[in-house]
């Protein structure tokens, strides 16, 4: 039972981490790319287009796609979740952008903001909202995807899915690697909701 | 980069297509009958129910929830699901289980479709002394078309990248070629198998493009074709 616990706890941990990184990491890079899209009409089509091509393809080929570059490691699985989450996120961060009403901005300008002032000061509190719906959708969709993993052998609790399945299909690590997904994503999506609500405090104020 | 010079010799190899069994001819029937079949059985379960929460206005909340729910829970997971259900391993539990997985887009955007039907023109449609039937059928589902068809395009892209999963779990289809590709450290066969699975998901996300256009009444104009101004 103990050492059961230790097998969980650490396929847990790697898929925490997986998804934590992804996520992070897909946002440092959302972000720059939604602030070029917004800037540039013709350079937001090519953006969006080849996220959506990005999604398009199946998570087993983009590992696939991966792998042969860095081997069976968690790297190949990371770069592969960064990209799917990058599709969501990007295109979430650029309507928060985009969200921000132009009198607003229009205001601040008249106040004298600068382009980089405006940017952290205004616009970004008040995309705030739609970028973290986008996180909450990014982080929920990465840890069903780290699952996939398995295919490099580093899928987090997918690891107890497979491996129970390959055990001649031995049902309880099947059920505790599914339930285990599922109990981190939706734990993953309430403590960002938490966190949401905490550092938008007016959204609060407003349904009250 | 050499690997993928392995995988055009890999796809150039007329055996490896043909090969009975485990080719990517039989390979790829086999991929689109368990995607075909679950696509179908989503949209027999999701469809009607879709348009009968949609054109009564109930159960919103439900829909909602069921596609967030089905989000979250693990596309390997589904696949496992069955495992634990006298119905055991196979093409059905796969069929089922992709099935299971597509019906949250379908039913959503259905309801969502009819929902978004300006209510104006459903009273006009009654009040013209159309039955609630002829009403559903005749004036709300046009309508919803686009947003439906998106659903069925959704779903059906869905299915058919999950279906490459079914190889993880000793399932058919064509991820039995990355699968197999990464037992013999292959890379060549893995990226073979990677554009195989990544050009088929691309050519269904267009086929239904192409269909849910065909089926949309109203002006036959493709997204983004703008038509000359009548006055030139």
């Amino acid at each position: 039972m103990v050492d059961n616990w230790d097998t969980i706890l650490a396929y847990a941990a790697q898929h925490v981490r997986l998804t934590v990184l992804a996520v992070v990491i897909g946002s440092v890079i959302a972000l720059p790319m939604a602030l070029v899209a917004r800037r540039s009409r013709w350079l937001a089509g090519p953006v969006l287009g080849l996220s959506t091509l990005v999604y398009t393809i199946p998570s087993l080929a983009m590992f696939a796609f991966v792998a042969p570059f860095t081997g069976l490691s968690e790297t190949t699985v990371l770069i592969g979740l960064v990209l799917y989450s990058l599709v969501v996120l990007v295109r979430n961060f650029l309507a928060g952008l985009q969200s921000v009403p132009a009198d607003v901005v229009e205001a601040a300008r008249g106040m004298g903001y600068g382009a980089g002032r405006l940017l952290l000061r205004v616009e970004l509190p008040l995309a705030l909202p739609s970028f973290i719906a986008g996180i909450r959708i990014a982080t929920v969709s990465t840890v069903a995807l780290v699952t996939v993993g398995v295919i490099v052998g580093q899928g987090g609790l997918g690891q107890l899915i497979t491996g129970g399945f390959n055990a001649n299909f031995y049902r309880a690590p099947i059920v505790t690697g599914a339930v285990g997904c599922v109990l981190l994503a939706l734990l993953a999506d309430a403590l960002i909701a938490l966190a949401g609500r905490w550092v938008t405090p007016w959204t609060r104020t407003v349904r009250a | 980069m050499n690997v993928f010079g392995d995988a055009v010799r890999f796809l150039n190899d007329p055996f490896n297509w043909t090969r009975p069994g485990s080719g990517i001819l039989d390979l790829l029937v086999q991929h689109l009958q368990i995607s075909g079949a679950a696509v179908a059985l989503a949209l027999l379960v999701a469809l009607p129910l879709g348009i009968w929460l949609g054109h009564t206005g109930r159960g919103g909340a439900f829909t909602v929830a069921l596609s967030n729910i089905g989000r979250a829970v693990p596309t390997l997971a589904i696949l496992t699901i069955f495992a634990v259900t006298p119905i055991g391993f196979g093409p059905q539990a796969t069929t089922l289980a992709l099935a299971l997985f597509a019906i949250p887009p379908v039913l959503t955007n259905t309801y969502v479709g009819f929902r978004q039907v300006d209510r104006d023109v459903v009273e006009a449609a009654g009040a013209m002394g159309m039955t609630g039937r002829q009403v559903t059928f005749r004036a709300e589902l046009p309508l919803a078309m686009p947003l439906l068809m998106t659903g069925v395009r959704t779903a059906a892209v869905q299915v058919v990248a999950t279906a490459t999963l079914a190889a993880l779990v000793a399932g058919g289809g064509l991820g039995r070629i990355i699968n197999l590709g990464f037992g013999q450290q292959n890379y060549g066969q893995v990226v073979a198998g990677a554009i195989v699975v990544a050009a088929l998901a691309v050519l269904t996300e267009l086929v239904f493009v192409a269909l849910s256009w065909l089926l949309t009444p109203g002006q036959r104009t493709l997204p983004r074709v703008r038509r000359r101004p009548a006055v030139a």
